[in-house]
């Protein structure tokens, strides 16, 4: 029975791992969005931050230097769409597409000479907890650190958002920009650092996927994260908390279908990868089916170009 | 000094020519990233834009890339005239395919001239068919489409490679992820010999003109854009705001499900797990270049096309990934839209009068 409950500890430890590229990204672009800025980039700056991540890692052999590149990469291409979107006033949806685009691209561009070099091992805290403890030992030890500051920044971004001066002025300025502006606030200068600030977190999430989930460069190896991060915002309708709740569920679909293809159960391997796309799928209709709940915590300005006449 | 003031009105001039800005904006950006890569950035440019259609043959190559990207554009221009945000064409182009590559397989081994009509019609209906489930979604459900239409491109993907490493594949073709080659009747008409160019051409330009007819000469079309332009005046003009939404997801599936039947019955000829490299995302940019005027795409898909074409000669000559097509279509989108800024505002260079010094 031990061992039974141990396996099970191992495989929520497992859940844990893999939803971490998704709380972090999404986190960032729950930012981003509640200053009224809909950035669709995140699938971009997510890739472009796994192979800084990993291509830093390679060229310096400093892991600690590749988390921190990574995050840098993810913000300087975050750049772009502030520049596009906020000073030259252009459609944030297009821009986002472009941006994904780009970063692909761009990622491959770079990642050419990376094909095929083995990663390198990103120390694990609290290891012999994890071995020695049963059930909770996978669950609480053994993880990196990128994972419990995971975990932890919905928490953080949730009293930062509702407890803090700057919180309110973001939130202030994704519902009503110009009210915000009135009142003496530089709405540009928010939204353009919410951007850098959810580039940032998408370039981490990359490098999670590049230097610990699966410690490699493959091209194209965020697979659609950064999209499933993006519903996950409007899942958890903007509030931090049940982003993680999300993140969650999200890594339990993906865990439970390596299982079941683990296991040989007779049903398409090809169907048991298209789950989570079409659990996302059923989870957004359910969730905004009921507008009054979606709208609640929508910012208001969300995705609108906000245009100050001098 | 510079002063920028915001335009009444915009001109028709600088609205088509901004696009041109952008493509040497692009060029000027791409030859950079050459530059860093360590190339001689003009040897590299001409590589990329000047040796894939130096002869006939790359011509023709260049017209079978434009031919879907305009196809899908096209069908783009409706949702997005309209602010519906279509962005998986890409699934739509591979669920058409898988649709019209079943019947093509169902009629192996057949003669007649009816069966490739009726392949094309239902990869038209297949693409149509998976475009209404984000319609449907976003219209009763308030689903946001942009997010379902792109997850089910991930469906579409992963259904097509179900089919053809499992029930659809080759019963001779040593477990190889395809299906058979398609029969001689199944397979679009090629225009030349010993060029790949074939009939779907005539297709996508049928539809440019079907398209230009339904946007600027029915009611149909000016219900489309009158919406994109406010939806609030759509909503007091009494338009059904649902239908219409079905509608040009609708059309704009069907001719990603031609784009993609085009595809796998022309230069392709059976299925296979890469049908489309990416057209259905590239589609979206050269909607955008060709400011969501048919003529204008295929002008438009013209551009983009050479991008995929200058790849992959780049990859034989410089030895860098094809994914460096993407990083030039990633560019263009992003001067496109940034140059639009010419568009609403007035940018003044004033000299310094003497009794301002």
């Amino acid at each position: 029975m031990s061992f039974d409950l141990n396996f099970i500890g191992i495989l929520i430890g497992a859940i844990m791992a893999s939803s971490v590229p998704l709380i972090l990204a999404a986190s960032g672009e729950l930012i981003t969005e509640r200053s009224g800025v809909l950035n669709l980039g995140v699938e971009g700056m997510m890739i472009i931050g796994a192979i800084s991540g990993f291509g830093l890692m390679v060229v310096t052999d400093n892991l600690f230097l590749a988390v921190i590149g990574s995050m840098l990469s993810g913000l300087i291409i975050s750049i772009i769409f502030g520049l596009l979107t906020q000073s030259l006033l252009t459609n944030h949806v297009a821009t986002g597409l472009a941006l994904t685009i780009f970063g692909i691209g761009m990622s491959a561009m770079i990642g050419k000479n990376f094909v095929g070099i083995p990663g390198k091992e990103f120390p694990l805290l609290f290891v012999n907890l994890k071995e020695n403890i049963p059930f909770l030992g996978p669950i609480l030890f053994g993880h990196s650190i990128i994972l419990y500051f995971a975990f932890l920044l919905p928490f953080l971004t949730n009293y930062f958002l509702k407890k803090t001066k700057i919180g309110l002025i973001i939130r202030a300025v994704g519902d009503s920009p110009t009210s915000a502006s009135n009142q003496g606030i530089n709405v540009i200068l928010v939204r353009y650092s919410c951007i850098l600030y959810g580039g940032a977190m998408c370039g981490l999430a990359g490098a999670y996927l590049s230097l610990i989930y699966t410690p490699q460069w493959i091209e194209n190896m965020t697979g659609g994260r950064g999209w499933i991060a993006l519903a996950l915002v409007v899942f958890a309708t903007w509030s931090p908390i049940k982003v993680l709740v999300g993140a969650l569920i999200f890594g339990g679909i993906t865990i439970l279908q390596l299982h079941m293809q683990a296991v040989g159960l007779r049903i398409p391997v090809q169907l048991l990868s298209a789950l989570p796309y079409i659990m996302t799928i059923i989870v957004l209709v359910v969730i905004s089916r009921d507008s009054r709940k979606i709208k609640l915590n929508t910012p208001t300005s969300l995705g609108q170009i906000f245009y100050k006449e001098k | 000094m510079i002063k920028i003031e915001k335009r009444n009105d915009v001109s028709p001039s600088i609205y088509f020519l901004t696009p041109i800005l952008a493509i040497f904006l692009t060029l000027f950006g791409g030859g950079i990233i050459f530059y860093v890569l360590g190339f001689n950035p003009i040897e590299a440019l001409k590589f990329f834009f000047i040796t894939p259609i130096s002869d006939l043959y790359g011509f023709s190559e260049l017209l079978v890339k434009a031919t879907p990207l305009c196809l899908i554009a096209i069908g783009l221009s409706f949702c997005f005239k309209s602010n519906n945000w279509n962005i998986g064409a890409e699934g739509q182009l591979i669920f058409g395919g898988i649709v019209g590559g079943g019947v093509a397989l169902l009629f192996y081994g057949h003669d007649g001239f009816y069966i490739l009509p009726i392949i094309i019609l239902s990869g038209a209906i297949g693409g149509m068919i998976f475009a209404m489930i984000p319609a449907v979604l976003k219209t009763y459900f308030n689903t946001n489409e942009i997010l379902v239409s792109l997850m089910l491109v991930y469906v579409a993907k992963l259904l097509l490679d179900y089919l053809v490493v499992g029930p659809w594949s080759n019963p001779e073709g040593f477990n190889f992820p395809e299906t058979r080659q398609f029969s001689e009747a199944s397979r679009m008409p090629v225009l030349f010999d010993g060029l790949r160019i074939h009939a779907g051409i005539f297709i996508t330009l049928i539809t440019v003109f079907l398209s230009w007819l339904i946007l600027y000469k029915t009611y149909l079309g000016f219900q489309i854009k009158v919406s994109g332009l406010s939806l609030k005046t759509a909503k007091y003009a009494g338009y059904k705001g649902k239908t219409m939404i079905i509608v040009v997801f609708m059309i704009s599936g069907a001719c990603a499900g031609l784009a993609g039947v085009g595809e796998i019955t022309g230069p392709i000829g059976q299925l296979h797990r890469n049908i489309s490299p990416d057209y259905g995302f590239t589609a979206i940019i050269v909607a955008f270049l060709g400011r969501l005027n048919p003529v204008g795409i295929i002008f438009a898909s013209l551009v983009v096309a050479l991008t995929y074409l200058g790849a992959e000669t780049a990859q034989i000559f410089l030895q860098v990934p094809k994914y460096t097509g993407q990083v030039f279509q990633g560019m263009i989108l992003f001067f496109l839209l940034g140059s639009d800024y010419l568009l609403f505002f007035k940018i003044k260079f004033l000299g310094l009068k003497k009794n301002e010094l």
